[in-house]
């Protein structure tokens, strides 16, 4: 299965994984066990950025742990660049980013570099000049020679996301790559992974902070419990039909003449003269354009709410697909 | 072999700045003190107590720094989550924890060879001999510190700190009184305490193979097949050691 995989795995698949799964016991043998993940299936072409997200405890970084060969999965498969999730030879092609890293704070941020430029095999002649680089890329040239015992938590973030990419990976992996950052570091790390796909590279990475990950990702996946509940473009998720709500806008109406509307909101807010109508899809408008007609009220606006990817991402469980589409009212 | 060498020269370097080997100064002044108040209170065989003492101060300290460092080598990585960006690097596990053994018996080099240098020049200074028995039990301490850190590491890829540290002590303890354990099997009158003695004699590292301070201080060299057959003991001990410690390492998750 795992060869035909391999074998068989599209040239454009930088990472493909099929119905992972990783359970493991929260103690000593006999305690209960626990799904980290449970059927994972998702795919990242090459060359793109793939957000992956999902709250806390939903198997994200569990993901990326056997991705990387940290752990190991208790069923399904993982290919990642052609080879087995794990494949020591592959890590060469790869740059991974862990969540809240802590480094060896005795070294300065060049000896940091060298010391990972050198386990992923470079030469000390190319080393030092790419060191260089990258210390300029995430802006921390003047910390050069400072111990990163020294280090605040947000250059400690992009030295991490330095070393991540010090040999020059096709693959970057990584972990919750914008926490503990401020806005103006939040910014460096986008530009980065957005400088990265402009060289053809592929980024995988885990966030919480979601207008960044709707600001750069080319595709997003959204993991819940183990599972994958939906893929695709952030265009693709956030244009759902049935998820669109609309917002209606009128003045004119008291409330005898709301009453017929209230039956089909979702939501009715009024200030002063106006009156705004949350309704929970297209469908319902019609009904309540009638009613403000027939009520002799104004229309001032009806706009097609567009759903946030914060929104999907702190939806129900039941899993996108099955999303609970409201009634239009009696 | 190139991590294995990288990982080794960062460890090295870790130990470097933790400044373990300011125990070298410690150790100086405890010698230099400890010979010059000996040699004024003791009437008969300071040279002795010199001796006795400076051997016994290099084997403390040795044996202390493969301990209490040893149990920290693979723990401290996996408790402060550095081993996740080496893992995700083109290295092996088994490269990684052998890497991170002779990083610690580069330091043990360090030391034990300063602190020779120190021990035989009070020896030199105060006029005593310098016989090539002291050379010789200081190899073997040597020998007994790498089983000591492969101990240590073995139980850092699965235990705490503490209970490493614990475990490695008992060990070492243990290892010390192997043939007593051999007595007290042979005396019992249960046969479960003959059966888990015995069982501890095989399975424990025989120690005292490796102590000939007693005699080395006394002038007594051991013959040269004894030294190549405790050091060959030694080392395919400590090779048994760092060889569980891979597999239970392959296996672990992270």
């Amino acid at each position: 299965m795992l060869s035909r995989l391999v074998k068989g795995n599209d040239d454009m698949k930088a990472i493909s994984i099929e119905n992972l799964t990783k359970t493991y016991r929260a103690g000593w043998p006999g305690s209960p066990t626990i799904t980290a993940l449970a059927g994972l299936s998702l795919s990242v072409q090459a060359g793109e950025i793939y957000g992956f997200l999902g709250p806390n405890g939903a198997g994200k970084t569990t993901t990326l742990k056997i991705l990387i060969g940290l752990m190991r999965a208790s069923k399904g498969n993982a290919v990642v660049l052609g080879s087995p999730a794990g494949d020591v030879k592959t890590h060469r092609r790869i740059g991974f980013l862990p969540e809240s890293p802590y480094f060896y704070d005795y070294l300065t941020a060049e000896e940091f570099l060298g010391f990972y430029g050198r386990l992923a095999g470079m030469s000390h002649a190319s080393l030092s000049q790419r060191i260089t680089d990258m210390l300029q890329t995430v802006g921390l040239t003047e910390a050069r020679t400072r111990q990163l015992r020294k280090f605040s938590k947000g250059m400690l973030q992009r030295i991490g996301l330095a070393q991540a990419l010090i040999h020059d990976p096709e693959l970057v992996i990584l972990d919750e790559p914008m926490s503990g950052l401020d806005p103006i570091g939040r910014k460096q790390v986008r530009d980065v992974i957005l400088s990265l796909r402009e060289r053809g590279k592929t980024v995988f990475f885990s966030s919480h902070i979601l207008p960044d990950v709707e600001m750069i990702c080319d595709r997003v996946g959204i993991i819940r419990n183990g599972e994958l509940l939906a893929e695709g473009t952030v265009d693709e998720l956030v244009h759902r039909d049935h998820t669109h709500s609309v917002e209606v806008v009128c003045e004119g109406l008291d409330g005898k003449s709301l009453d017929g509307i209230r039956g089909v909101a979702s939501r009715l807010i009024q200030r002063g003269r106006q009156c705004l109508i949350v309704l929970p899809n297209q469908d319902c408008v019609g009904k309540v354009l009638a009613e403000v007609t027939d009520h002799r009220g104004r229309l001032i606006s009806v706009t097609p709410q567009k759903r946030s990817l914060e929104e999907l991402f702190l939806e129900p469980g039941e899993g996108l697909g099955n999303t609970r589409v409201l009634p239009c009212g009696p | 072999m190139w991590t294995i060498a990288v990982i080794a020269l960062n460890t090295f370097r870790e130990n470097l700045r933790d400044k373990i080997l300011y125990n070298l100064l410690l150790f100086a002044v405890f010698l230099i003190g400890a010979s010059t108040v000996l040699t004024k209170l003791t009437i008969l065989e300071h040279g002795k107590i010199v001796l006795d003492a400076g051997l016994a101060a290099i084997n403390m300290v040795g044996v202390v720094i493969a301990i209490f460092v040893g149990i920290g080598l693979v723990s401290k990585e996996i408790e402060r989550r550095t081993i996740y960006t080496i893992i995700a690097r083109p290295i092996r596990r088994l490269d990684f924890l052998l890497g991170k053994y002779f990083g610690l018996v580069t330091t043990l080099t360090v030391n034990v060879g300063v602190m020779l240098l120190v021990y035989l020049a009070v020896l030199w200074f105060h006029h005593l001999p310098l016989h090539a028995s002291l050379i010789q039990a200081v190899q073997l301490m040597f020998v007994e510190m790498l089983i000591v850190i492969a101990t240590a590491l073995l139980f850092s890829t699965f235990s705490t700190p503490s209970l490493s540290a614990m475990f490695t002590i008992g060990l070492y303890v243990v290892g010390h009184l192997i043939s007593d354990l051999r007595g007290i099997a042979e005396k019992s009158s249960s046969d479960v305490m003959k059966i888990v003695m015995t069982a501890l004699y095989y399975i424990c590292p025989n120690l005292e193979m490796l102590n000939i301070k007693g005699q080395a201080a006394a002038g007594v060299s051991v013959m040269l097949s004894y030294q190549a057959l405790a050091t060959a003991y030694g080392l395919f001990y400590s090779g048994l050691l760092l060889a569980v410690a891979c597999l239970v390492f392959e296996r672990r998750d992270f």
